[in-house]
């Protein structure tokens, strides 16, 4: 509590890279455009290129918006994950969201090719397979509220997740092995997650999604806090915990789901960067833990996308493997550090 | 701290049964409990294992739901209180870990203050008094910003306690809270109890298994038995020959004389 002006000045010079890997993640990119000229498109100067002004408003910047958004909602969710369940491991997977997500995904994309035959060709574009997706994740969701009412164990609720995922893998694996390889990619490709390709329009959706899951997440900040002692502890502290898990559930599975949905499963973000975060304010309090976050998340997702980009040539990697490959060693540097991972 | 004068009884409980309902079928685990705490007391709940007396903390702390009979709190019906109402009466240290070990003393000892606090969980002035009041009562000022992995079982005991206090209830319910330490810090932390029960007006009542210490330091001990339940102070419940009845006499007996047991050979 008295360390309140050294958390705000920590914030304010975070919020700082973040405007720095904002910018250098829209002036690098397959096609090479000098940073005067970025900076005259942004500030509405004069360009040298006309299409490099169509290129950075309409491609560049939503793109690293979606990777803003993306990358301070999954990290959001895994905060309020990792208190919920006591586990610091938990993520947006851990419930199987990203799983049910998946699922939807895979049923569209295969599974028309499966049953429907040619009745299916060209009905799977980017917004019908949001919509699978979001349908996929709110059903896990609401399977998931209604074993929490049952269950007031959250370590089952964790299986419950896992589970979800396997059963996930099993009927992909069933359904790739009779679809063409063409939809197979398509499913493959689009489980590789990515932050391009999104309009201004699906933008703001995905925006809406995400400020009501944070919206959420700020009213259970003091359940949050009292959750750290434990259940018992937080409803002797006059806490109404089924309120206050519904709360949390409900802003998980907008924030996971959502983005899953517009973006795919994206691994590791909402795992790590809770974590980061606590190491480096040294704090436990959700009043600070959670806008230092919001704002790491955003820096890392859009450090992942410009590497993701491969400067100045004209290939992609999918973004799932950046984040892998970042995420995992920062899981176990903290091990390593920690000896035993605590939240 | 701040002082209650009132002249109700700070906890009464009549006709008490306790224990779990499932559906339609219904597990009495204690029945016909009857006693009355006054306000700076300190007692305890001692029995053989199994016999109810963490179910019992926790039907007091309203953690799980009687059975029949009543509970009163300053004279007034445990259930007509409301949550928040409930949690600036009771604090509660239960034999539960902390679901995070990371937090430091002081966040920790912080905590206690959410009944108070606003919907954010902002610390007023008078929150900070209230915990530095708590560190200081407990002598916690080297460790406070010490994070709880680093601490003793003993120290962790203390900081439990630490922000029951800051909770600043006129009850406290401790389960165990003597378990896992050593003879020093068990008498240390027994010392401690009855030191805030004595100070603050607070009612302090604790379940325990060391029925030789209870003896010489609390003013009010329940005895629970299968059949019968005994309540008083300690030479009442001696001179009752109630501590008799407590185990199987071909295990242990009892020696009025000193207040302890001896293992029959």
């Amino acid at each position: 509590m008295e360390n309140t002006t050294k958390y705000k000045t920590s914030l304010v010079l975070l919020l700082l890279a973040l405007v720095v890997c904002f910018i250098v993640n829209i002036s690098l990119g397959s096609v090479t455009i000098p940073f005067k000229d970025t900076f005259n498109a942004i500030f509405g100067g004069e360009l040298t290129n006309d299409s490099w002004k169509y290129i950075i408003w309409n491609y560049r910047i939503p793109k690293a918006f979606t990777a803003i958004f993306v990358g301070s909602g999954l990290a959001l969710s895994g905060l309020l994950m990792q208190t919920l369940f006591r586990n610091p491991l938990a993520g947006p997977f851990v419930l199987g969201i990203s799983s049910g997500a998946s699922l939807g995904a895979a049923l569209l994309i295969m599974g028309t090719a499966l049953f429907s035959g040619v009745f299916a060709i060209g009905i799977v574009n980017d917004l019908s397979l949001a919509i699978a997706a979001s349908i996929g994740s709110f059903l896990v969701l609401l399977v998931v509220v209604v074993v929490s009412y049952r269950i007031k164990d959250t370590m089952a609720l964790l299986i419950i997740g896992l589970m979800f995922g396997s059963i996930t893998a099993a009927i992909v694996s069933v359904l790739s092995y009779f679809t063409d390889a063409e939809k197979l990619q398509q499913y493959i490709y689009w489980s590789f997650g990515s932050v391009g390709n999104l309009t201004w329009s699906q933008l703001l959706i995905l925006l809406t999604i995400i400020v009501l899951g944070a919206i959420l997440s700020i009213l259970s900040i003091k359940p949050l806090n009292a959750l750290l002692l434990g259940e018992n502890y937080a409803r002797s502290l006059g806490i109404n915990m089924n309120m206050a898990r519904y709360k949390i559930i409900i802003a998980t599975g907008l924030l996971a789901g959502g983005i899953t949905a517009f973006a795919g499963p994206i691994a590791f973000i909402g795992l790590a960067v809770p974590h980061l975060t606590r190491q480096i304010f040294n704090t436990t309090d959700h009043k600070v833990l959670m806008p230092a976050v919001l704002v790491y998340g955003a820096i890392l997702m859009l450090i992942c996308d410009t590497i993701a980009q491969l400067p100045s040539s004209a290939n992609v990697l999918p973004i799932n493997a950046i984040t892998s490959i970042v995420g995992a060693p920062v899981v176990i540097w903290l091990l390593v550090r920690k000896k035993k991972m605590i939240f | 701290m701040n002082k209650k004068t009132t002249t109700h009884t700070a906890l009464k409980v009549n006709d008490l049964s306790i224990g779990y309902r499932n559906k339609n079928e219904i597990t009495v685990i204690a029945k016909e409990l009857d006693f009355q705490l006054e306000h700076g007391e300190l007692a305890a709940i001692v029995g053989v294992n199994g016999i109810g007396k963490s179910t019992l903390l926790r039907t007091l702390g309203n953690v799980q739901s009687k059975l029949s009979g009543s509970v009163q709190l300053d004279g007034k019906d445990l259930k007509k209180h409301s949550p928040i109402e409930l949690a600036s009466t009771i604090s509660v240290v239960l034999t539960e870990p902390l679901a995070s070990k990371n937090l430091t003393v002081l966040e920790l000892i912080a905590l206690g203050r959410q009944p108070y606090t606003n919907w954010i969980g902002r610390l007023s002035e008078t929150d900070k008094t209230k915990i530095k009041e708590a560190i200081s009562m407990i002598g916690l000022e080297n460790l406070k910003h010490k994070k709880c992995y680093e601490l003793s079982d003993g120290q962790l005991q203390r900081v439990m306690i630490a922000r029951a206090l800051s909770q600043d209830t006129s009850i406290i319910l401790l389960d165990e809270p003597t378990s896992h330490l050593d003879l020093h810090h068990k008498v240390q932390i027994l010392k401690l109890l009855k030191h805030i029960a004595h100070h603050t007006q607070k009612t302090i009542l604790f379940t325990s298994h060391e029925i030789e210490m209870t003896i010489q330091l609390c003013d009010k001990i329940l005895i629970m038995n299968k059949e019968s339940h005994d309540f008083g102070e300690p030479c009442e419940l001696i001179q009752k020959q109630a501590f008799e009845r407590l185990f199987p006499s071909d295990t242990v007996t009892f020696d009025a004389k000193t207040g302890s047991f001896k293992i029959k050979k």
